[in-house]
């Protein structure tokens, strides 16, 4: 490569970012505690309400997991607004089939 | 450093991604010509009642492969794999893709793709379901389905992979000095493209896995007789087939971009409207796939939502061809084949615009569902529009890729000829879908003779025309290397550097200008010589 | 051809691939929704035969496995790396004791005459049969993920004990955690939507 020119612009370069083996297993106590709520949630009957319930448990625990084990919270704008994207686009493909399926 | 072979070597285990584009570039060739050729075979059985030179059987096995063909396998990857790999880095300043492994590997499974797609020819007969695939026929039809849909899951990947690597790319390897408003307009429309491949392409991988799960478990997902629901494969199939149009004609809009200034000697009009169009279309691309099946059974609702957000799709679309003629106004137009065929591609592409307003419509689009206009429709966008953009690229960038010019007055004959057989082949087939004769029937009625036979004599004057540039374009690759570093006078960095370009893509550091299309200086350039004569 | 390695450009490449396959299993997540809100009923009772303590289990294992890379990526840059070894060495046994979990756990609804075309499924509530297609289809999927995730933990793993892996390179490593991540991220959805629903 002839050059340093070509060097990555604007976005900022990689740097060394960790989190402490405690902090990563604070997270994964977390993590188990809402996977004991969800299981106990479970058992109480809420009707509909039920799969609400859990998926909003699921998606906290997924955020624990992106956030952290994933490093999320420490990147920049481009990741962060892409994979707001990916989930948007995920959001619109089920609830659009649902215009068709709960009307019919 | 790059690593180099010699002889073969030097093209099979390249990581160039401008010899990746070239051996993209031939591949692809091989592959429309084929599919063109099939074309001709299926307009000239339905040029007379009964059967002429297909069976019933063949036709079907015939209409399927031309589809999966043009598809997967020339417009999806078209412009991007061949001018977007060579052209995306250089008009960024760097020298080459940021993942160039990723790259070679996508070229090897497109040429993976065409070779199973090949083998399910061979074993026990191409699919006849149309390219679509729609079940429950593509579950219970005895053809080779399986392999032909796996095919189309490989060549889903490769287009994934370089819509990844190309995102990558302009994020992290643009000169310095280049801002994103400082962005050439096509790498701005690859840039939208590839979103969309890399967002909708996962939908149809796993569609198709779906497919071949239930040729082979049963599992019943979409078979009523089980529980499942057939419409829910046509929801999942135009999740991804619907953005896919616009994975193949954004890229085609981001050659008109480059082109029409170019030769109007004037900067684009309304730059940033059209980087906004382009990622508006990806966007808004997304949320209408369901105008594919107003008549499937679909709840009503469903159809009012989809009608109306369909035609929120053409705003974007019009503000390009707004833009592209106000370029045009009061420009210095030097009449070129690329801006000749870019020309023909702004007239059949709103042809095709428009004509997808009646069908984005609920109530005419009952009327002509499934007829031979939505055939005519779709190749007025698809081939009027990517498939002229397609070669309007050629023309422009063929003395950048290879060094040479071609022979002007023969591109021109073959430009007319496919253009002039263009409207003879689709005109009456608009006139054919009015009169109900259904699309990918094998023959048909007395009364839809004469329209037909027209088709079929146009589809003759295209095939000519399409090979006549192909050849002519060939035949130029005789002579000794011609070309000048910007024969046209461009301004974005491809012209910077000498044609063809070095290994390193810049033999000295490009300069960025402070606007891609500011012409003062091409055409200081040009009065300066203008005198000197 | 980058006369230095851009670290960050790697790791977008690698989110980018993630969001193709979250989208691939999104596909699966739409048949879901839509069997699930035209059988609610049946997809409760279907629920009901699969064995929830092996569902639990396996996904405490999960979690587990992911705290274990997560882990394993610290230790790398603290230049710690036994500890490094030790992280991913866990994850993979992790990944191995959740296959075997879910052989078995297939097995014996294979063996309960419950699988996909099977006598009982077909001839049964339609609802059930939408969900055990829906169980097959997606822990099907799943399980190959963690197939390839556990081979790529596996070259990780190898990387780090040949020091091709270091503190300034570990591009490789990090890009493996977020898939294995990933895998763990589905599964967090899958749990309660097949194992949990009463």
């Amino acid at each position: 490569m002839k050059g340093g020119s070509k060097r990555p612009n604007m976005e900022k370069s990689h740097q060394l970012h960790f989190l402490e083996y405690r902090t990563l297993f604070f997270i994964f106590l977390l993590l188990l505690m809402f996977t004991g709520i969800t299981v106990g949630v479970s058992y109480i009957d809420l009707g509909r309400l039920n799969v609400w319930v859990s998926l909003l448990i699921a998606s906290i625990k997924g955020s624990l997991v992106l956030l952290f084990f994933m490093h999320m919270k420490y990147e920049g704008r481009t990741l962060i607004l892409s994979f707001l994207g990916t989930i948007f686009f995920l959001f619109i493909m089920i609830s659009f089939t649902f215009w068709d399926v709960s009307f019919r | 450093m790059k690593i180099q072979y010699k002889g073969i070597r030097s093209w099979l285990l390249t990581m160039d991604h401008k010899r990746i584009a070239i051996l993209y570039l031939f591949s692809i060739l091989f592959w429309f010509l084929l599919a063109v050729l099939i074309g001709g075979l299926l307009r000239f059985e339905l040029m007379f009642r009964g059967q002429t030179i297909l069976s019933a059987e063949l036709y079907n096995s015939a209409f399927t492969l031309h589809g999966v063909i043009m598809i997967f396998l020339f417009i999806i990857p078209g412009i991007p794999a061949i001018f977007g790999n060579f052209f995306l880095p250089i008009q960024i300043g760097t020298d080459d893709v940021y993942f160039p492994r990723l790259n070679l590997l996508s070229w090897y499974l497109y040429m993976a793709g065409g070779g199973i797609a090949i083998v399910s020819l061979f074993s026990s007969g191409f699919p006849d379901t149309g390219w679509t695939f729609y079940v429950p026929f593509s579950i219970s039809t005895k053809t080779n389905v399986s392999t032909a849909v796996f095919a189309a899951f490989v060549l889903g990947m490769a287009s994934m992979l370089t819509g990844l690597n190309f995102i990558t790319t302009i994020h992290r390897m643009r000169h310095k000095d280049m801002g994103w408003m400082q962005i050439p307009l096509f790498t701005w429309s690859l840039y939208a493209t590839s979103w969309v491949q890399l967002l909708a392409t996962p939908v149809i991988s796993i569609t198709l896995l779906l497919v071949i799960i239930e040729r082979y478990f049963n599992v019943g997902l979409f078979d009523p007789a089980k529980g499942g629901d057939p419409i829910l494969y046509q929801h999942l199939f135009w999740m991804y087939s619907h953005p896919a149009v616009y994975i193949m004609i954004l890229p085609g809009m981001g050659v008109i971009s480059e082109i029409i200034p170019v030769f109007a000697r004037k900067s684009i009009f309304g730059y940033k409207a059209i980087v906004a169009s382009s990622m508006a279309i990806a966007i808004a691309g997304s949320l209408v796939w369901a105008h594919h099946m107003y008549t499937s059974g679909m709840s009503d609702t469903a159809i009012f939502v989809f009608s109306l957000l369909t035609f929120v799709v053409a705003i974007p679309s019009a503000i390009k061809v707004f833009s592209w003629v106000s370029t045009l106004y009061k420009g210095s137009i030097q009449m070129t084949p690329p801006l000749f065929l870019a020309l023909c591609f702004i007239y059949l592409f709103s042809v095709g615009g428009l004509t997808g307003l009646v069908l984005g419509a609920v109530g005419p689009d009952i009327h002509v569902h499934d007829t031979h206009f939505v055939v005519s429709h779709f190749h007025f966008t698809m081939f009027g529009g990517t498939g002229f953009a397609f070669f309007a690229a050629l023309h422009y960038w063929w003395p950048k890729m290879f060094g040479r010019m071609y022979d002007f007055k023969k591109a021109y004959i073959g430009a007319i000829l496919l253009t002039g057989g263009f409207m003879f082949h689709y005109v009456p087939m608009f006139i054919l879908g009015l009169q109900g004769l259904p699309r990918r029937y094998f023959d048909y009625l007395p009364q839809y003779e004469t329209g037909n036979f027209y088709a079929g004599f146009g589809a003759a004057f295209m095939i000519v025309g399409i090979f006549l540039m192909v050849i002519n374009l060939l035949s130029s690759l005789k002579k000794e290397k011609d070309a000048s570093s910007d024969p046209w006078g461009g301004t974005t960095l491809e012209w910077q550097t000498p044609s063809p370009p070095p290994l390193h893509n810049f033999i000295t550091e490009p300069e960025i200008l402070a606007y891609p299309y500011d012409f003062s200086g091409v055409v200081e350039r040009y009065s300066k010589d203008d005198k000197g004569e | 051809m980058h006369s230095q390695p851009d670290e960050s450009g790697k790791k977008l490449g690698m989110w980018l691939f993630l969001y193709t396959e979250i989208i691939l299993f999104g596909g699966l997540f739409v048949l879901y929704a839509v069997y699930f809100s035209t059988y609610a009923h049946d997809f409760k009772e279907a629920g009901k035969e699969l064995n929830r303590l092996l569902g639990l289990l396996n996904t405490v294992i999960l979690l587990f496995s992911s705290f274990a890379v997560a882990a394993a990526v610290t230790a790398i840059q603290k230049k710690e790396k036994k500890t490094a070894l030790a992280g991913l060495a866990a994850a993979i046994l992790c990944g191995l004791i959740f296959l075997v979990n879910k052989y078995f756990e297939w097995g014996h609804k294979i063996e309960g005459g419950i699988y996909p075309n099977s006598e009982k499924l077909v001839s049964g509530p339609h609802g059930q049969n939408m969900f055990f297609g829906l169980y097959y289809v997606i822990t099907g999927l799943h399980g190959i993920h963690i197939i390839i995730g556990m081979t790529l933990l596996i070259v990780s793993l190898i990387f780090v004990q040949r020091g091709k892996i270091t503190f300034e390179r570990f591009a490789l490593l990090e890009n493996s955690g977020l898939y294995w991540h990933l895998v763990d991220l589905i599964w967090i959805f899958i749990f309660p939507l097949f194992y949990l629903i009463i």
